[in-house]
This record gives C-alpha cells, sequence and structure tokens, in this order.
C-alpha cells in the first residue's frame, strides 16, 4: 500500500479566491462572533501589509484602511473539501478524508498514471487548475503521509524501512500526537518522533492511555488503518456567492467556468456524464432565474459543457443582479465516449459532431437539430418522423437495398401541407397510383397520385380524388 | 538593354500572363454524374469550396444533382448537414437515392440565423457537406461561406434564384439548372479552366 496526501493548507482561502478573477488585493476571512471578530485566514498581499491570522479585525483595520473581508463557512469549506475529494476518486478508489487534507492509495493507480513523479506533476497540475494551494507527500501508511505532507512538500517514502527514518527526526508539535501527548511529552524531554518510538511501550500506556499507542502503531505501519473511505454522492450541487452584486450575464462568466470545470471533475471522478443540469442565478429579493441546460447525449468534457450553458445563458435576461450561482445535476447517466477512427480524414483541428450539434441547439432552440426517420406507414404524411435523437440505429445494407430497387416513385421534397396547383394542366408523367388507407386511426384518405410535369418543367408528385383527374392538389417535388 | 531579367523569376511573380490557366489537380469530390464530372476542370465538385446552384424555380432537379454526392458521403460515414430548407426532406425519396438518413442533420433555423448556422458547420470540420437556402445572402455573405468551407474542408451548396446570376459570386463553381428543352446544367463560372460553353444534361432516370 503507498498512500498519497494532498494537505491543503489554505482551504478555506482558497475557496474564496478561486471566484475572483484576480487576487491582488488584500483580502482576509474572520470569524467569531460579533464583539470579538478575528481574522481566519488572510492572502499574501494582506499578509504582506501585516495581517496574520488569529488577530483582532479591530487590530488589522488600524493597520490596514482598505482590505475585504469574507465572512469564513465552514460548510463552503467542507463542501471544497468534498469536491477535491471527488477530483481525487478519479485516481483511486481509495480516498480518505482527514482534517485539510485529502488520502489517496495510490499503489493500484500508479500502473496508469505512473511512475509517481509523473503521478505527483498530473495531480500538482490539476490541483493548480482547480486553484488550490496544496502539498503532496507520499509513503506507507494514510496517517504517516498526512503528518510528512505537513513537514515536507513533494517527499515520496516508498518503503517501510525508509519511512522509519523519514519519521523519527519529526518534532512532536508536527506529530499530530491525539490529545494532551503533544504537549506533555516535550515537557519530559522527547523531542521527536524517533525518541518516542524508542521509549517502553508499557510506560506510555501507563502514562498516555492506548489512544497514543494505537496512534504510534498506525503512524508507523505496525497496525492496520481502520479509515472511513469516501463514497462519492449521486447529485451534484454547488452554490457559489459573492459579496457583490453582478448585473451583466458577461461578468458571471469567470465563475460560471470555474462550477462548471468543477462539475466536470467530480463528473470525470465518477466516470458519468450529464445530460440535463440546472443553472440558477440567485436574486436578492427575486426568486431564482433558472437555466436549464438540456443535451443531446451524456457528455462531461468542461469546455463543451460551459459553451452550451453559456448559449443559453446569453439569450437570458436578467430580472435582478446576481449575488450567487448554484449547479444542480441530478440525472447522471453514464458517459459513453464518442469512438473515432484512426485514420480520421477530417482535418486535424475539427470540432467533434456532438460539439457543433450542441452549438447550434445551444442558440437555434432545444429542437433545432432533427433527424428523419421512415416509418412503415404508407400515408405521405405520416411516411416519416422526426426525431431529436441523434444516435439513431444505423439503417440495414438490406433494407438499403430494398430500397434501392424500388419501383414507387416517390419525391425529395414534401410540402407540409399539399396546396392547389394552379397555371395550365400539366402533363402526366406517372400514376395514377391509389392510397387508400388510414382507417385505424381517424387519417381516412383515399387518393390518386401521379407523377406529372408541369409548364415550367419541375415534377410534381400530386393527387386528385379518385375519378376526378384535374383538381390536382400538390403534395412534393422530385426535384 | 536595361537589367537583364530571369525569365523564371518573372513567372513565379506572375509577371507574365501564359494564355493558360494551370491545370487544376483533379480531385476526389466526384458529382456522380459522369458527364457533369468530365466538363467540370476538377473532375468533380471544387475541394473545400463554395458551390452556387441557380435555379429557374424550387423542385426543378437540384436535389436530383446532388443527391448522388450526399449518398457517396453518407454512406462513407460522414454528416451532411440541411440548413433550413425550402420544404420538408422526404425520407423514402431520399433513400430511394442511397442515402443514409441517419446521417443527415436537418437543422430548423430562421433566415437570420441560417447563414450563422450554415457557417458554423462548414467550419467545425466535422461534415461533409452542407446544404444552404440563403435568401438574402449579399457577395459577403457568400464569401463568409466560402471561407468556412475551406477552413473545415467541407462541400458548401448554395441554392438560389435564377435572378441572382448576373451578381458576381465568390462561389469557386456556379451552375444554373435549365428545364427547357430538358434538364440541364448551365456551367456559369468554374474556378481553374473555362467554362464549358454547352450545357451538361442531366437524364432524367439518373446517372
Amino acid at each position: 500500500m503507498l498512500w498519497a496526501c494532498v494537505l491543503l493548507p489554505h482551504l478555506a482561502l482558497d475557496g474564496v479566491l478561486r471566484r475572483r478573477p484576480s487576487c491582488d488585493a488584500p483580502l482576509a476571512l474572520v470569524s467569531g462572533s460579533a464583539q470579538a471578530r478575528t481574522l481566519f485566514a488572510v492572502n499574501t498581499p494582506a499578509r504582506a501589509a501585516g495581517l496574520y491570522r488569529g488577530q483582532r479585525l479591530s487590530a488589522a483595520q488600524a493597520l490596514l484602511s482598505q482590505f475585504e473581508t469574507v465572512e469564513y463557512d465552514p460548510a463552503a469549506t467542507e463542501h471544497w473539501h468534498r469536491l477535491l475529494a471527488a477530483w481525487a476518486y478519479r485516481y483511486s478508489s481509495d480516498v480518505v478524508l482527514f482534517p485539510h487534507a485529502i488520502v489517496l492509495e495510490v499503489s493500484k493507480s500508479l500502473g496508469l498514471f505512473g511512475p509517481w513523479p509523473r503521478f505527483e506533476a498530473q495531480l500538482r497540475e490539476d490541483l493548480t487548475a482547480l486553484g488550490f494551494r496544496h502539498r503532496i507527500a507520499l509513503a506507507p501508511g494514510a496517517q504517516a503521509a498526512y503528518v510528512l505532507a505537513g513537514i515536507h512538500d513533494g517527499l515520496a517514502v516508498m518503503t517501510p524501512d525508509a519511512l522509519q527514518r523519514a519519521l523519527a527526526p519529526i518534532a512532536l508539535r508536527y506529530a499530530r500526537l491525539p490529545a494532551d501527548a503533544g504537549t506533555a511529552l516535550p515537557a519530559m524531554g522527547i523531542r521527536n518522533l524517533g525518541q518516542l518510538l524508542r521509549l517502553p511501550r508499557d510506560g506510555l500506556q501507563c502514562r498516555f492511555g492506548a489512544p497514543l499507542l494505537a496512534y504510534l502503531d498506525r503512524l508507523s505501519g505496525a497496525a492496520p488503518e481502520l479509515m472511513e473511505a469516501y463514497r462519492p454522492p449521486d447529485t451534484f450541487d454547488l452554490r457559489m456567492e459573492w459579496t457583490h452584486e453582478i448585473e451583466h450575464v458577461e461578468a458571471l462568466m469567470f465563475p460560471l467556468r470555474r462550477l462548471i470545470g468543477d462539475l466536470a471533475t467530480y463528473l470525470a471522478g465518477r466516470d458519468g456524464g450529464v445530460q440535463r443540469f440546472v443553472l440558477e442565478l440567485e436574486h436578492r429579493s427575486a426568486s431564482p432565474t433558472r437555466v436549464v441546460v438540456g443535451l443531446l447525449a451524456a457528455e462531461r468534457e468542461a469546455a463543451l459543457l460551459f459553451e452550451c450553458t453559456r448559449g443559453r445563458l446569453d439569450r437570458q435576461q436578467l430580472p435582478q443582479p446576481v449575488v450567487a450561482m448554484r449547479v444542480i445535476a441530478r440525472e447522471l447517466p453514464p458517459f459513453v465516449p464518442a469512438g473515432r477512427d484512426l485514420f480520421d480524414t477530417r482535418p486535424a483541428h475539427a470540432m467533434p459532431l456532438d460539439q457543433l450539434r450542441e452549438r447550434l441547439r445551444a442558440r437555434l432552440g432545444e429542437r433545432a437539430i432533427q433527424h428523419l426517420r421512415r416509418t412503415i406507414d404508407p400515408r405521405p404524411e405520416y411516411a416519416q418522423t422526426t426525431t431529436d435523437n441523434t444516435h439513431l440505429p444505423e439503417a440495414s445494407e438490406a433494407s438499403l437495398h430494398s430500397q434501392a430497387t424500388a419501383i414507387i416513385p416517390r419525391p425529395t421534397w414534401l410540402l407540409d401541407r399539399p396546396i392547389p396547383l394552379h397555371g395550365p394542366s400539366p402533363t402526366i408523367l406517372a400514376g395514377p397510383e391509389r392510397l387508400e388507407t388510414g382507417w385505424w386511426d381517424g387519417g381516412d384518405l383515399r387518393r390518386d397520385y401521379y407523377v406529372v410535369r408541369t409548364s415550367q418543367g419541375q415534377c410534381a408528385w400530386v393527387f386528385c380524388p379518385p375519378g376526378e383527374p384535374g383538381r390536382w392538389m400538390l403534395h412534393g417535388w422530385f426535384a | 538593354m536595361g537589367n537583364v531579367v530571369a525569365l523564371a523569376s518573372m513567372l513565379e511573380g506572375r509577371q507574365v500572363w501564359r494564355g493558360r490557366a494551370a491545370h487544376a489537380p483533379s480531385g476526389d469530390q466526384p458529382t456522380g454524374w459522369p458527364a457533369l464530372d468530365a466538363a467540370l476542370p476538377s473532375g468533380g465538385w471544387p475541394e473545400a469550396s463554395l458551390t452556387e446552384i441557380l435555379l429557374p424555380a424550387d423542385g426543378v432537379g437540384e436535389l436530383k444533382l446532388l443527391l448522388p454526392t450526399l449518398a457517396r458521403c453518407t454512406r462513407a460515414g460522414r454528416a451532411v448537414v440541411v440548413v433550413a430548407p425550402p420544404y420538408v426532406p422526404y425520407a423514402p425519396g431520399w433513400e430511394a437515392r442511397g442515402v443514409v438518413m441517419s446521417r443527415v442533420d436537418i437543422v430548423n433555423a430562421d433566415p437570420r440565423d441560417a447563414l450563422w448556422a450554415a457557417e458554423q458547420c462548414l467550419r467545425s470540420g466535422s461534415c461533409a457537406a452542407v446544404l444552404a437556402w440563403p435568401t438574402h445572402a449579399d457577395d459577403r455573405a457568400l464569401r463568409r461561406l466560402q471561407v468556412a468551407a475551406d477552413t473545415g474542408k467541407a462541400l458548401a451548396f448554395v441554392f438560389r434564384d435564377r435572378r441572382h446570376a448576373a451578381q458576381a459570386s465568390p462561389a469557386a463553381l456556379r451552375l444554373e439548372l435549365e428545364t427547357q428543352p430538358a434538364l440541364q446544367v448551365l456551367v456559369r463560372k468554374c474556378r481553374g479552366g473555362n467554362a464549358p460553353s454547352r450545357p451538361v444534361p442531366l437524364s432524367a432516370n439518373g446517372p
């Protein structure tokens, strides 16, 4: 077993910063009661100005006149934590949530993503794209990886022996010891983990009780670690809110891109896709504006999802400024990647056909793209149906062949409804062909169809009531 | 005598007109009509270009001209997009000509959006052919389609009324359909060669 620990030292702050395009202005997260407001976290420009975590808000305001404050929200932080767990789930099926950290079992994943340096680079690239600062360490045990990540970013310990050597010099206050042991032991002259591990176990148990020994066993790999594995949720629901109001749709694009990116991250972790999701724009005093995004097939690529959402959002009128945005996806069908030919003849920069269809639908409407399918009904009006489904069963070669040899003439254009044919009387080329059917659904018809040539030279498909040639009704063109 | 100029450099700089245009490389987009292929300089549709088809009226045989090409493309697994057709394509008639209807996307768009949709389809590079009926297209709109067809390496077909024949067009190939005395195609302009002087007859029973 090899466990990689992704430590997220600035989880709460990064969760706030990542929804803003730039972070040059000083910003601080504030927590505590109204009487004793303290800074919970500060960003780099604020720290440069002398602000620090735990400072009283009044003291900070005395130091720096202009800085933005955001209320620290533990629930939002928890949300980001879970989102990152969903992200980690795409790399490993064993993901465990630690405080401010995610630990994932990677020994089985190395075959696909490895070796470790490349895998680590991949993890770091993803996290940087998601906008979270991080520290990563690798160790044979989850608890050990968690401790090592706090000490040294990028440390990779592969074997138990090396782990013993790596743990030995760690000072006890960084060892995340349970309860009071972390403060009591240094007072007894025990400075680092190596010394602690060499102490007689009986004495330790008498002095500190069983939890410390159990912790040390888990840390050194002597006892199995029992942890609750992370399970990805079945629905996606992510909300993002701002301290200011956004009035223009264009200004929503940056946070929207983040939200959709998070959705794509979650979908990739679940190996699922999304076919229908709702974007809710919350206003201060009106009911939220709902933008429903429906796709032709399950998709999960961030760029495609973003473009579809943007196309629908562009057409949206905002009744009021937007204060928060939320993406809800409940139906997550399995994602089937589209197959592409190895020797594809299309140009290299070609946009996939599905993406093109989604782009057209985003602007022209949900029912803009249709396919025609022949039915077995002999009546011309019902001989074909339109379908929005893009994944039709392929027509078999046999049915194509039977069609190719069909002798009954059928036009290539059909009029929506038959209209009278005016002008000089046409020349009859073929016919009549009587269609007398439809008794089963009330759409009875009795017509003699002819192929005629009009005075303009067009080949037309016309019909007349049986026995009354001359009252021509135009129904199609042999174009 | 002044400076001596090498003939080759003048030829390369296109300063000397040689009287005959360079022979266009024959493409592999046959129209399906052998007589028409023989008349066109590239041996078929000009590749990745706009073809303008001028009609005296709707329904004179414009689809008959194209359906062999559409059948070839759809059977090869490529997509064909029909943008805002004037009538409903009738699947039994199309399938009788060998077109695989599941690969034909019909885009419903109002005239304002139809040109945009056609350009998007052409530019995407994933469509083999795009058919459009622009009603208010001007020279610039057609040029955009021509550029998009070149970008996406697709065949663009634009159907317009015959009265537009007098206007200049950026299309690589302009065909005019005539119904008298029989269905025939008059090549009005073709890039890469002189237009044949005689109309090419299309037989009524197909190629």
